[in-house]
């Protein structure tokens, strides 16, 4: 298996699409350090890879705190033996208003956990990765960077900041032979898109070709093979995986 | 346990992958020895760690050849 002896970091994998990226992280032979906001939350982790044959176990870190990401690092190489040369940062939450009426807190704790945690979490990996001369960096963004989306306007611009973000970085540490890519997902069957009410999904589901909600397995598959050698020349780009619902 | 210039050479060497005939004590990491700015930053992150300090960005732009390096260790450890 091509990611044996690798570890994989992924954060917010305790459910959705974080949890299906950990599982085929493993499933790829990766040991897998998965974080969750709790502590319950990184125990399910644990629980999960048990009951799947997957190496690793959950971290419990809260990727909008700077101190509590500088120290996750290291807890990761004490207990599982390398630091990650593999990085998911999947962790995202929504806070949906309308522009007019969105508080303050709604717009800075969306940018803070899922923009600001990238600058965070990839400042910290970056330094094993340079030194290994090898890295995958796999940002989660979504179809809505691209879109746009009434409502999602905080969400919107912290996931078009990911990709930016992610094509710079991917110039500036190229030579290091560390690759970095987005995946933005369309509708996908999670917990976030199960907050949608029915009439919502149904206004949804006319826009996308394929007539259904994706599975996180289905984002899964894509982030496994940026992650495997097959997916090694690629970097800087998104890869959009939508069902057809946003084509660039 | 070896001189700080040869502990500071052999950084040099392993971080811009470099022999230890080129690195002398006059080099420049740039002119010389083919340092990139990326290079650079991680050389001065490998000092950092070698001697168990922490070179202020301000500072760490002024390390630009060995002997800066070493001078830098010497005055600061």
């Amino acid at each position: 298996m091509s990611l044996t002896d690798k570890v994989a970091l992924v954060t917010g994998a305790s459910r959705g699409i974080g949890r299906a990226i950990a599982q085929e992280l493993g499933a790829q032979g990766a040991t897998v350090a998965g974080t969750a906001t709790t502590e319950s939350g990184a125990a399910s982790i644990t629980e999960f890879f048990k009951e799947n044959g997957i190496k690793g176990s959950g971290f419990c870190v809260d990727v909008s705190s700077t101190e509590a990401v500088d120290g996750l690092m290291a807890e990761i190489t004490e207990q599982l033996g390398a630091a990650p040369l593999i990085l998911v940062n999947n962790a995202g939450i929504t806070r949906d208003n309308l522009l007019m009426r969105m508080k303050e807190d709604e717009w800075h704790s969306v940018i803070n956990t899922n923009l600001n945690s990238m600058y965070r979490v990839c400042k910290a990996a970056l330094k094993s990765m340079t030194r290994a001369r090898w890295g995958r960096i796999i940002n989660i963004s979504s179809v809505v960077a691209s879109s746009g989306n009434p409502g999602q306007s905080n969400y919107a611009a912290s996931k078009a900041a990911v990709e930016g973000f992610s094509r710079s970085l991917a110039r500036e540490i190229g030579s290091r032979g560390i690759t970095v890519n987005a995946v933005a997902p369309g509708f996908i069957d999670t917990d976030m898109t199960r907050a949608l009410n029915e009439k919502q999904i149904e206004a949804l589901l006319s826009q996308i070709p394929l007539a259904r909600f994706g599975k996180p397995e289905e984002i899964a598959k894509v982030a496994g093979f940026l992650a495997s050698d097959a997916g090694g020349y690629i970097t800087g780009e998104t890869i959009q995986v939508n069902g057809g619902m946003y084509m660039a | 346990m070896s001189s700080i210039e040869e502990r500071v050479k052999k950084i040099v060497c392993e971080q811009l992958g470099v022999k230890e005939d080129d690195v002398k004590p006059s080099s420049s990491f740039v002119e010389d020895l083919g340092a990139d700015s990326l290079d650079t930053v991680e050389l001065v992150m490998a000092l950092e760690e070698e001697f168990e300090t922490e070179i202020p960005d301000e500072e760490a732009e002024k390390i630009t050849t060995v002997q800066l390096a070493i001078d830098y260790i010497n005055e600061h450890l």
